[in-house]
């Protein structure tokens, strides 16, 4: 089934090893390594590889270059916060640690190229060199000069250089004003239903059959694909709730064949972890305590939003259940609501027992607010004695405070009335 | 394989397929300078004279070369100074600086390019100066040999012209165009710049110190000179070892230009550009489908590979997004169309997509909001859709505005490739109320 990768420059040992471990890649693979040529032939500036998260630009290309032996320095544009980084890990993966060392502190574009160029004289690529940026996107925030000159090193450096991009944004939105060198332009589709199929069920359990994992992934695809076709993600989230699938096999309860009880029995399970390790509400290690632990005593599964609420001191729930009031109700409203217990002060008006005194404390809990992201702060750095706040909180968050601190809200707003 | 050598001299068909690579990779990759550039002679000859001027008699003189990219600004120049070169005079005593503007990018690291350029990094030492004009009269004057009382005449090339008009005060080039109109030094200053306007850049006492001369590329060459130039361009060339073979390829390569669909995908790209470099880049892809068992270029390989040149990126990515997220999209599509165009935030978007929800008895999409967000944060991360404004801080996540940065005809064009699309799903994206 697997397509033969041909190419004359190249072993067909070597070519064979890739195609295997390029599943479902193999037109790609192939269009790459005609664009690529042999070892010692020119190939184009600069390519351009477009795609979804998970589509295996990262993994053809180190696949690829790693196989078969190219010369090549990789870069995350993540890790590379200066450029003097990308600097030092292309010379030091092309020319050693002498050429590295030879940049000054904070090397600007002309150093690289002056230092390459003295190095490439006297080592000339007998084969063509790859420089593989992924993330290519960063390249943007960057100095406005390093894309464009990037995309021409080739001529810059004169030396058999390709710079190869990869990033999920499309090329239209990378182009500077007056434009540049074009790259060209490869995109690598996203894998079909059938595809993911495929490549999911290789990470079989050793001790079941293949049939068996596959039938799991088609249930597995059934609930997520058409929430999610993120490879990653699928192969996380398979590999998490394998365990519970097997659990009634383990227990002797069914048969492997027994896809009916099974899907039964994993289903509700799955469309729990939608809401929860899918949305990293949760984190891996707590899902699959949950997993051991008996459904009796589980009982709510809490999520990362769930505790911002609980743990706020008294008068902290009040001085947010009063900004919502504050924030959402008309000004003028606030007499016909509020006539006997109000105190009116600049920052915002206080709903509770007249009892409650502005404290120093009370306004130091408006700051912790700010820092918990629950108000946003909306007057201007400067105005330091007149502060304006607002809420930043939904409706369901303050009406779930209300009540556990018996407040019933929704009888103080205006659009409820 | 056997290597016959015959006196005819043939070479094996996979050792005839590399040496075709290797010719027209140079080529198109390499920017291999032709033996004579086409369409350009007036221009060229213009070039070549001002150059001798300087290069020989001593003249000085400053030039820009203008011209959109990918037109053959710099081929233009590489081959006047390989003519150029071929006079003794000029060879023996002609200095080149070349300078790029996305490289040096401040008059110090120019400067000390320049420097490095023209040897005299010993001379200068550790010489302290007090101004650019000091500097640069240093070189010059370092560059007078023994006996002459001139100095050597330099090159000056400053590629991307345009970003050294961004320098404070613009020094480099006032120093430059100072010198070529004083007496000091022959000094050719040649420019190149993709940018039509790169005279208002100047400040004015840049501006008066030169010459004013530009040399233009805007060659509008007419389809059939099209037509002519992507045949030259994959040609081999007669100094090719195996005769037969290309004899056999410049024919099949005449036959390709004469097929009527490749004159329809010619047209095309002609028609959306006529520069040197997007021909390249699609003559790159015919040629990366030559092979041992495909040993011509096709008309098939020339449709395919039009076909790579103009294919629709987002149109690309919107074909791997989920079910979910293309709903979504759709929803969006439909607020586009009520609204006007206004923009819209997550809350609205997913009201739009209940009222679809609501109309079908089944419950298939119906999502909690975590998870409609999430989905939403993905479209934003892919920038198909964007924030009105940066300052994402003020408020909540699911009320920020954001405008979707896709056209109706892409979106629906989408769903016609959609694999598997649910037909109430395309339905909906069909229907005029939403």
């Amino acid at each position: 089934m697997t397509k033969m990768l041909q190419h004359s420059g190249y072993e067909e040992e070597r070519l064979q090893r890739v195609a295997e471990l390029l599943p479902c890649r193999e037109v790609q693979a192939g269009m790459l390594l005609s664009l690529m040529g042999q070892p010692q032939q020119c190939s184009y500036p600069s390519i351009f590889i477009y795609g979804h998260r998970a589509s295996g630009k990262s993994h053809v290309m180190q696949v690829l270059l790693k196989e078969l032996e190219l010369p090549h320095a990789t870069v995350s544009c993540v890790e590379c916060v200066s450029v003097a980084l990308l600097f030092e890990q292309v010379l030091l993966s092309f020319f050693g640690c002498d050429a590295a060392s030879l940049l000054p502190r904070s090397p600007s574009l002309s150093d690289f190229v002056r230092i390459y160029r003295q190095h490439c004289s006297q080592t000339p690529a007998k084969q063509t060199r790859y420089i593989v940026m992924e993330k290519a996107e960063l390249l943007r925030d960057t100095d406005a000069n390093l894309l464009p000159a990037l995309l021409r090193l080739q001529e810059l450096v004169d030396d058999n250089v390709t710079i190869i991009l990869l990033s999920e944004i499309v090329w239209d939105k990378f182009r500077p004003n007056t434009g540049c060198f074009e790259p060209l332009l490869l995109h690598f589709p996203d894998y079909s239903k059938g595809e993911l199929q495929q490549i999911l069920s290789q990470d079989k359990h050793p001790s079941y059959s293949a049939e068996f994992y596959s039938s799991y992934i088609n249930i597995l695809l059934g609930v997520f694909y058409s929430v999610c076709r993120d490879l990653r993600e699928l192969r996380h989230l398979a590999a998490l709730n394998f365990s519970k699938f097997c659990e009634p096999l383990a227990e002797g309860k069914v048969k492997e064949t027994d896809t009916h009880k099974l899907w039964r029995n994993i289903e509700p399970h799955l469309k729990k972890a939608m809401q929860t390790v899918y949305l990293r509400e949760v984190s891996s290690l707590q899902w699959e305590q949950l997993q051991q632990m008996e459904e009796r005593e589980c009982g709510a599964l809490r999520g990362l939003s769930a505790h911002t609420h609980v743990e706020l001191p008294y008068y902290s729930k009040f001085l947010l259940i009063a900004a919502y009031l504050a924030s959402y109700n008309p000004a003028r409203t606030d007499k016909r609501f509020f006539l006997k217990t109000c105190f009116s002060y600049k920052i915002n008006k206080f709903v509770v027992d007249s009892r409650v005194a502005p404290t120093a404390s009370i306004f130091s809990q408006i700051s912790s607010l700010v820092t918990l992201q629950l108000l946003t702060k909306v007057s201007h750095d400067d105005q330091l004695d007149a502060p304006k706040y607002k809420c930043a909180v939904s409706m369901d968050f303050i009406c779930a405070i209300s009540r556990t601190v018996n407040f019933e809200i929704i009888k103080y707003l205006y659009d409820f009335l | 394989m056997s290597k016959r050598k015959v006196k005819d001299d043939h070479l094996p068909v996979g050792e005839c397929i590399t040496q075709v690579q290797d010719i027209l990779r140079e080529r198109f990759c390499r920017q291999q300078l032709p033996d004579r550039l086409e369409g350009v002679e007036a221009q060229h000859k213009h070039l070549l004279e001002l150059l001798k001027r300087t290069a020989v008699h001593g003249e000085s003189n400053s030039v820009l070369i203008v011209g959109p990219r990918g037109a053959g600004k710099t081929m233009l120049l590489k081959c006047v100074l390989r003519d150029l070169l071929e006079e003794k005079e000029a060879q023996k005593n002609l200095l080149q600086v070349h300078l790029n503007g996305l490289l040096q990018t401040d008059d110090r690291i120019a400067l000390k390019e320049i420097t490095r350029q023209l040897h005299l990094e010993n001379v200068v030492g550790d010489k302290v100066f007090g101004s650019f004009a000091e500097n640069l009269a240093f070189l010059l004057e370092a560059l007078k040999k023994g006996d002459r009382s001139s100095s050597r005449p330099v090159l000056f090339v400053l590629d991307e012209f345009d970003l050294f008009a961004h320098h404070k005060n613009q020094t480099l080039l006032y120093n430059l165009f100072d010198v070529s109109q004083s007496a000091q030094a022959p000094v050719a200053v040649v420019g190149i710049t993709c940018r039509l306007d790169v005279l208002e850049l100047l400040e004015k006492r840049v501006k008066s110190r030169f010459s004013h001369r530009q040399i233009h590329l805007l060659s509008n060459p007419t389809f059939p000179q099209y037509l002519e130039r992507v045949r030259t361009q994959l040609s081999l060339p007669d100094r090719f070892p195996d005769q037969e073979f290309c004899q056999d390829w410049n024919d099949g390569v005449e036959t390709l230009c004469e097929d009527k669909s490749v004159q329809d995908v010619l047209q095309k790209h002609f028609n959306s550009s006529k520069d040197f470099r997007s021909l390249h880049m699609l003559l790159m892809l015919c040629l990366s489908r030559v092979s041992v068992s495909r040993p011509a270029i096709r008309p098939a390989d020339l449709l395919e590979a039009s076909r790579l040149c103009f294919t629709d990126s987002k149109a690309n990515m919107l074909h791997g997004l989920s079910i979910l997220e293309l709903c979504l999209i759709i929803a969006m599509k439909h607020l586009n169309d009520v609204y006007e165009g206004e923009p819209f935030n997550l809350q609205m978007v997913h009201n739009e997509f209940k009222k679809f929800l609501q109309r079908k008895s089944n419950s298939m999409y119906n999502f909690e909001q975590p998870v409609i967000m999430k989905a939403f944060e993905h479209l934003q991360q892919l920038e198909l859709i964007r924030p009105v404004d940066s300052t994402a801080a003020k408020t909540q996540r699911e009320y920020q505005l954001m405008r979707l940065m896709l056209d109706h005809s892409q979106i629906m064009e989408a769903l016609q490739k959609y694999p598997q699309c649910p037909t109430d799903v395309k339905q909906w994206a069909m229907s005029a109320f939403g």
